[in-house]
C-alpha cells in the first residue's frame, strides 16, 4: 500500500492562500488585502483621469478615501462613502465574505453574503490617512502587465501548482 | 513499468525529512534566540553532514546561531545542508522512479564555479530581507517585515537573468503578507515556508543564478502534456514532451512564462503565454512540432523560440507515450534544482482501476495505490477529477510530496460508450467549449481595463 498523505505542515506543495476569483474591473480595477487593511482604487464616474484610494483598516475599523491627487473624497458619511462600498463589495467578489471578514475581524452574520454586511459589522469611522503608498501598491500592480514574458524555465514555480482544492 | 518499486520506502529519505523537520520548527520561532529543542536540531543537522566538505562550515554557522551572532553567510551555511540532505532525497527518489520506469537518464557535467550574473547589490537586498525573516521566524513576521521585501522584489523582477528569485520571491512574499501578523496564524505551513526561504537564499547567492551553457537539438517534437504553475503574480506552463533526434528519443520540457495579476486566473491565463510560443497552439491542435537547432540546457529544458520550430503532422499524446515514452532517455537534473518537489516525470499508465472518495481519487495498479494530486488539477482546461475517476487510461507526472502521487495530463476516458482523450491543457492554443471561452473573453477584458488604467496613471 501507499503511504497516507502528510499533514498539510508537512508538505512542500501545502496551499496557503486560495487563487483569487476573477470579476469585472471596470469601476474597482484594484483591491487587496494587505498591510492590515482591505485597501485598493475605485475608478471616478465623472472624471477618467481621477482615482479614489480608498481604505479600511482592521485593527480599529477606521477608513480613508481621497483621490490619487491627495483631495478629500466629498462622499464621507458615517460608516464610509461609496467608494469604500465599492471596494468592498468587490473584495467580497474577489476573496469570498468569510476571508474579507476574518481579514479585518468582522463579526458578520454566518448568511453574510456581501460587501455591506462587512461594512455594517465593523461601524467603519473616518480618520484620514496617507493614500500615497496604496495608490503605489496598485502602480506596482499594474506593472506586472507590462514586464515581458519569457521561454527560460523557472524550475521553483513547481512549488505553486495552479487551481487545486482549497484546505 | 514496475510500480511495485514505489511501494516500498527509500532508504534514508525519512531520516533526512527528520533532520529537515527539525531545522524547519527552529524557523518557526526564528533563530535569535534558538530554545533547547532547536539548538538539539541545529546539531543533528550540522551532525548529518559532517562527513561531507560542508561539514565544518555548517559546524561554524551552527556554532554561531547558537551565540547569536548569524551573519548571511552563516545562514547560507545552514541553507546548504538543508538543501544538500533534500537533494540527497530527491536523487535517491528519482533513482527509484527511474528503476521502476526503466527509464535512463544522464550524467550532470561537471560544474566550473558558476559565473557571476552580476547585480550583486540586488541580490544582497534579497539576502538582507531573507535574513531578517529567519531572525523574525515566521511567528515574528508583521506587516512592515513583509512590505520590505517590495522593493528588492520590483528591482529582481525587471531583470530577466534574475526572473527565477523574483517569481520566487513573490510568491513567497504574497503568502507572507496574507498570513501576517505571524503571531496570530491558526497554522503555519512549515515545510514550505522553510523550503521557499531556503530556495531563495541560495539563488540570492553570487553565482548561483548563472546560466547554464545551452546546446542545441533538431527534430520532431512530439508533446505528451502541459503541466502549468501559477501563483498571484506569475503564470508558468511547462509541455513535457519526447523529443526524436538523430541519437534516439529523448525527454524534453518547453518552458513559456509571464507575470501577471492575481484577478487573470483559470482559462484566461493562456493569452498572456500564448504569443511567445507557437508550441501552445500546436498542443491544442495534437500536432507535432520540427526542431532545427534549438537551444537546450543541460537539464533537459528547451529555450523555446519560435524562430527554431515549425508546425509538423498531427501526432496524438496517447500514442506518443504508448510508442516512445518507455525507450525515452531523461536529462540529469541541474543541481540547484535537486528537491523532491522538482520531481515531475512523465509516465503512461494503464490497466487500474479507480475509486473516488470524498478526500480524493485514487488509481490501483497491481501493487500500488496511487492518489491523484488533486491540489495539482486545474480548471484551465476541460480535465476534471470525475473524467479521471472514469478513466482506462492517463499521461500523467509522477510526483512526491510525503508519498507518490500522480498528476494527470490526459485521460482516456469512456463517455457515452466511447472513448475519448482530454487533455489538461487542451485550451492553450484556444478554448474550445463555451465556459472556456467566456473565461478567456473576461481575461481579456480584465487586461484591457488594467492596460488603459497603467496608459493613463503610470507614466506620470
Amino acid at each position: 500500500m501507499n503511504a497516507a498523505q502528510k499533514p498539510w505542515e508537512e508538505r512542500s506543495a501545502a496551499r496557503v492562500v486560495a487563487p483569487a476569483r476573477p470579476r469585472k474591473l471596470a469601476k474597482v480595477p484594484f483591491v487587496e488585502l494587505a498591510d492590515g487593511r482591505l485597501q485598493g482604487v475605485v475608478s471616478s464616474g465623472s472624471d477618467i483621469e481621477r482615482v479614489y484610494v480608498s481604505s479600511l483598516t482592521a485593527a480599529n475599523h477606521s477608513f480613508h478615501c481621497s483621490t490619487n491627487n491627495n483631495r478629500p473624497c466629498g462622499g464621507i458619511r458615517s460608516g464610509g462613502c461609496n467608494h469604500l462600498r465599492a471596494l468592498a463589495d468587490e473584495a467580497v467578489l474577489q476573496y469570498g465574505v468569510a476571508r474579507v471578514a476574518r481579514y479585518l475581524r468582522a463579526d458578520v452574520a454566518e448568511d453574510a453574503t456581501t460587501g455591506a454586511a462587512v461594512l455594517a459589522a465593523v461601524n467603519a469611522w473616518h480618520e484620514p490617512s496617507a493614500g500615497a503608498p496604496v495608490f503605489s501598491r496598485f502602480l506596482r500592480h499594474l506593472a506586472y502587465l507590462e514586464l515581458p514574458a519569457t521561454t527560460e524555465p523557472l524550475p521553483e514555480l513547481h512549488w505553486f501548482p495552479a487551481g487545486g482544492a482549497v484546505r | 513499468m514496475r510500480f511495485d518499486l514505489l511501494t516500498t520506502p527509500v532508504d534514508g529519505v525519512s531520516e533526512a525529512y527528520d533532520v529537515v523537520a527539525g531545522f524547519d520548527g527552529a524557523l518557526v520561532g526564528g533563530l535569535l534566540r534558538p530554545g533547547a529543542e532547536q539548538i538539539a536540531a541545529l546539531h543533528a543537522l550540522a551532525a548529518a553532514v559532517s562527513g561531507t566538505p560542508l561539514a565544518g562550515r555548517v559546524a561554524e554557522a551552527v556554532e554561531k546561531t547558537i551565540a547569536g551572532s548569524i551573519s548571511d553567510e552563516h545562514l547560507a551555511a545552514l541553507v546548504a545542508a538543508r538543501s544538500a540532505l533534500l537533494g540527497a532525497a530527491h536523487d535517491a527518489l528519482l533513482a527509484r522512479l527511474d528503476e521502476a520506469a526503466g527509464r535512463s537518464r544522464g550524467t550532470w557535467p561537471a560544474d566550473g564555479p558558476g559565473v557571476s550574473a552580476g547585480a550583486d547589490n540586488l541580490l544582497a537586498a534579497a539576502r538582507s530581507w531573507l535574513s531578517d525573516l529567519a531572525i523574525a521566524g515566521w511567528r515574528g513576521i508583521d506587516h512592515d517585515l513583509v512590505s520590505h521585501a517590495d522593493q528588492a522584489v520590483q528591482a529582481l523582477l525587471a531583470e530577466p537573468r534574475l526572473r527565477r528569485l523574483g517569481a520566487l520571491l513573490d510568491g513567497f512574499a504574497g503568502e507572507l503578507r496574507a498570513s501576517a501578523p505571524g503571531a496570530t496564524m491558526p497554522r503555519v505551513p512549515v515545510r514550505r515556508w522553510a523550503d521557499l526561504w531556503a530556495r531563495a537564499v541560495l539563488l540570492a547567492q553570487p553565482g548561483a543564478l548563472a546560466a547554464a551553457e545551452a546546446g542545441a537539438v533538431s527534430g520532431r517534437l512530439l508533446p505528451l502534456g502541459i503541466d502549468l504553475h501559477e501563483h498571484p503574480t506569475a503564470v508558468q506552463a511547462q509541455v513535457h514532451a519526447v523529443l526524436e533526434t538523430a541519437d534516439g528519443p529523448r525527454l524534453v520540457r518547453a518552458s513559456v512564462s509571464a507575470p501577471k495579476v492575481d484577478t487573470l486566473v483559470g482559462s484566461g491565463v493562456w493569452q498572456l503565454l500564448r504569443s511567445h510560443s507557437a508550441l501552445l497552439a500546436a498542443i491544442t491542435e495534437q500536432r507535432a512540432m520540427e526542431l532545427t537547432d534549438m537551444p537546450v540546457t543541460p537539464g533537459g529544458d528547451l529555450i523555446w523560440s519560435d524562430a527554431h520550430a515549425k508546425p509538423g503532422t498531427p501526432a496524438e499524446p496517447f500514442a506518443t507515450a504508448r510508442v516512445q515514452l518507455a525507450a525515452a532517455a531523461a536529462a540529469p537534473v541541474p543541481p540547484l534544482e535537486r528537491h523532491p518537489v522538482r520531481l515531475a516525470e512523465p509516465v503512461l499508465i494503464e490497466g487500474y482501476t479507480t475509486a473516488a472518495h470524498d478526500d480524493g481519487v485514487t488509481l490501483t495498479l497491481p501493487g500500488l495505490t496511487l492518489e491523484v494530486d488533486l491540489e495539482r488539477m486545474h480548471g484551465a482546461g476541460p480535465l476534471t477529477p470525475a473524467l479521471v475517476a472514469a478513466s482506462t487510461a492517463c499521461i500523467g507526472l509522477l510526483r512526491w510530496d510525503g508519498h507518490w502521487t500522480i498528476q494527470p495530463l490526459a485521460v482516456e476516458a469512456q463517455v457515452k460508450r466511447k472513448t475519448v482523450a482530454v487533455h489538461a491543457g487542451a485550451w492553450a492554443g484556444g478554448a474550445a467549449d463555451a465556459a472556456g471561452a467566456k473565461a478567456e473573453a473576461a481575461a481579456a477584458d480584465a487586461v484591457k481595463v488594467l492596460r488603459e488604467r497603467a496608459g493613463r496613471l503610470l507614466r506620470r
